[in-house]
């Protein structure tokens, strides 16, 4: 069986015409005097689903957090959560919960009155809370910090009370404001996965928003990139990888290598595009795209070979010198200049210890890449 | 840095803390002076300090500012508070820019003037000068600066906190009470603080505004001073110093004790 990708998804709503949306953005703009911060957007999420919202600072993203908070109102279109309207239900009495950018740890009180607080909010009984606290405490192991104050905890010891105060009264959705933007490489990368894990226990739908793509890629089921306040695309980590739908898209996550041109000549999906200087891509992900179309044909680094010698067998392949080179030990990223100058980022994995053949700066090189390595764009 | 002890630094030391101190180290000593000359040392004594405790007059003096700081203070917190409040919460509103330069405006008025504007206010309305009306006229001397002090810690106060409180479910007022008070709690306690000393040391206003039966300590000992310094002054004013340098004294320890400990905390956490 084949896939876009390498994971098999067995929960897939989005796909399912008959899935009841959960969250519904329906063409929400607002404005802030004169700028528009999101416009006229719309998006579904549903439930139990781990929703990333990504783009660069002051696309607007969190702006889209902070009215499903309920921090600002639209100030046209609607948000619904599981059917109701939100339009004009305080902060304080919707069944959402946000963990915040700076955590927000109210610094006069203990880690358990600040997984507490919420659970007091809502009057529940003593006993209730103390077993509540101790359990949230328990999922982020922090059982004997209870006492301390937040001044007295480490950076990824506060990420986790903001964690466990959020997900206390167990909201029907989570809100994550650059969950982990706040702690280094080594410890995001662990908590990513603990974020998932915590995810798929309490059975929460996530909402979370990030610049960073590849924590939208590990965590997301689904990831929406925001630009300019509107949606580019909704879709999975491997779709948005591997199918983006724009050239915005395909060069805001991960590296990409495009080349313009136009179509030649195409036939049911297939198609040869003319990118100039002699240059002919043979694709077999044209799409609709028809003859005389201008197009973009992207293609990531790591689905191009570079080799001392044309490949007997390759489809595409072409010349040029290579430029840089940078060993990154899992893998080698070469810069290949085309000989009509255009740079070409092709990397390889190093799956031996040894190559047959090395490459240095300045030889004469060929890269190649198979029909179906490439996507056509034509936005 | 230099650490050596030169002619210059050390005569540029003794200099300053002269000019400063010189005169309260002189009010000091004399006030256990054995003489009732002021100027003349006749041998140590305690008996003014004795005496000023059976002076009817200066003893009722002081009750009436410890009641008039108290209240005045007090009063003028939570006005001071809710100016500061209102001048970095709701930036929108229109005449901010006026309601903030009234609200500061006492910060540089010369006293004379509020004294005597305030005079003319309490004389127009019919109130009879006395307890109420000093009071009253403290609340408007001090409030300014525990809006400039309250309004200082608000600017830097994190936001995200309330919207943290109110996401959890806290209504506004709970948010206001039980988040944003204690927050900035410090603030307004120095704020408070500042208060009672402005309204303890006055002297224009409170001649502008007091009457019989309302007399405070400064005005009192200004009266007396004018027939004579006695030593019986200077150990009042002596024990005013004390009282205010143990509290300058208790509250920077406090302080200090404060920030040491949040430093060794924040180090033990990074420790883990």
């Amino acid at each position: 069986m084949k896939s876009l990708g390498s994971i098999r998804r067995d929960f897939a709503p989005w796909n399912d015409p008959n899935a009841k949306p959960y969250i519904q953005f329906d063409n929400v703009t607002k404005k802030f005097g004169d700028f528009t911060a999101v416009n006229n957007l719309s998006l579904t999420i549903f439930e139990r689903e781990f929703f990333a919202l990504l783009g660069a600072s002051g696309c607007g993203k969190s702006t889209l957090l902070r009215m499903l908070a309920g921090f600002e109102e639209p100030t046209a279109g609607r948000i619904l959560l599981d059917g109701q309207d939100l339009r004009g239900i305080p902060p304080y009495r919707r069944p959402v919960n946000m963990m915040f950018q700076s955590y927000a740890l109210f610094p006069h009180m203990t880690v358990e009155n600040n997984i507490a607080f919420g659970l007091k909010q809502d009057g529940m009984p003593k006993p209730e809370i103390a077993s509540r606290v101790a359990e949230m405490l328990k999922l982020v192991k922090l059982e004997q910090f209870a006492k301390r104050k937040p001044h007295q905890l480490s950076g990824g010891q506060r990420q986790r009370v903001a964690l466990a105060r959020s997900v206390a009264k167990r909201p029907k959705v989570l809100l994550l404001d650059e969950p982990l933007g706040a702690l280094d490489k080594k410890l995001r990368e662990e908590t990513q996965f603990e974020l998932m894990d915590l995810q798929q226990n309490l059975g929460l739908t996530f909402v979370v928003v990030t610049h960073d793509q590849e924590e939208a890629m590990t965590m997301a089921d689904r990831i929406a990139i925001i630009d300019k306040g509107e949606v580019m695309q909704v879709a999975t980590p491997a779709e948005v990888y591997e199918a983006p739908g724009s050239r915005f898209v395909a060069g805001f996550v991960g590296n990409v290598n495009m080349f313009e041109g136009k179509i030649a000549r195409g036939e049911a999906g297939s198609a040869s595009i003319d990118a100039g200087n002699g240059i002919t891509i043979r694709t077999d992900n044209a799409g609709t795209a028809g003859a005389g179309t201008a197009v973009t044909f992207a293609i990531r680094p790591e689905k191009i070979k570079v080799s001392s010698k044309k490949p007997a067998e390759a489809v595409n392949a072409i010349e040029g010198e290579v430029y840089d080179i940078a060993y990154l030990g899992d893998m080698t990223v070469y810069h290949v200049r085309l000989d009509d100058g255009q740079v070409v980022r092709a990397s390889t994995m190093n799956a031996a210890r040894i190559t047959e053949d090395p490459l240095s700066w300045n030889d004469r090189a060929w890269v190649s890449f198979r029909p179906d390595a490439g996507v056509v764009l034509t936005r | 840095m230099n650490t050596t002890w030169s002619r210059f630094n050390i005569t540029s030391i003794v200099l300053g803390f002269a000019f400063l101190y010189l005169p309260i180290v002189l009010l000091i000593v004399f006030s256990f002076n054995e003489s009732k000359l002021v100027t003349v040392w006749g041998g140590f004594s305690t008996k003014w300090y004795v005496s000023l405790f059976h002076n009817q007059g200066l003893m009722d003096a002081t009750w009436v500012t410890a009641r008039v700081g108290l209240i005045s203070a007090t009063a003028a917190t939570v006005l001071g508070t809710l100016a500061a409040l209102a001048l970095t919460r709701y930036t929108r509103f229109k005449g901010r820019v006026l309601f903030s330069g009234m609200v500061f405006a006492p910060l540089v008025m010369p006293e004379v003037i509020t004294g005597l504007s305030l005079l003319l206010l309490f004389v127009a309305v019919g109130l009879d000068r006395g307890f109420l009306t000093v009071t009253l006229a403290h609340i408007t001397l001090t409030m300014c600066f525990v809006a400039v002090v309250v309004q200082s810690r608000l600017i830097t106060f994190d936001r995200s906190l309330e919207e943290a409180a109110m996401d959890l479910g806290a209504t506004p007022v709970k948010t206001f009470f039980q988040i944003t008070l204690p927050v900035i709690m410090p603030a307004i306690v120095s704020g408070w603080m500042l208060a009672f000393t402005l309204s303890l040391d006055d002297l224009v206003i409170a001649s502008f505004t007091s009457g019989p039966g309302a007399t405070t300590l400064p005005m009192k000992i200004y009266s007396q001073v004018r027939l004579g310094v006695t030593p019986e002054i200077n150990a009042a004013c002596t024990i005013l110093i004390a009282v205010v340098a143990i509290g300058v004294i208790i509250a920077s320890l406090a302080n200090k004790r404060r920030e040491v400990q949040r430093q060794l905390d924040e180090q033990a956490a990074q420790r883990g």
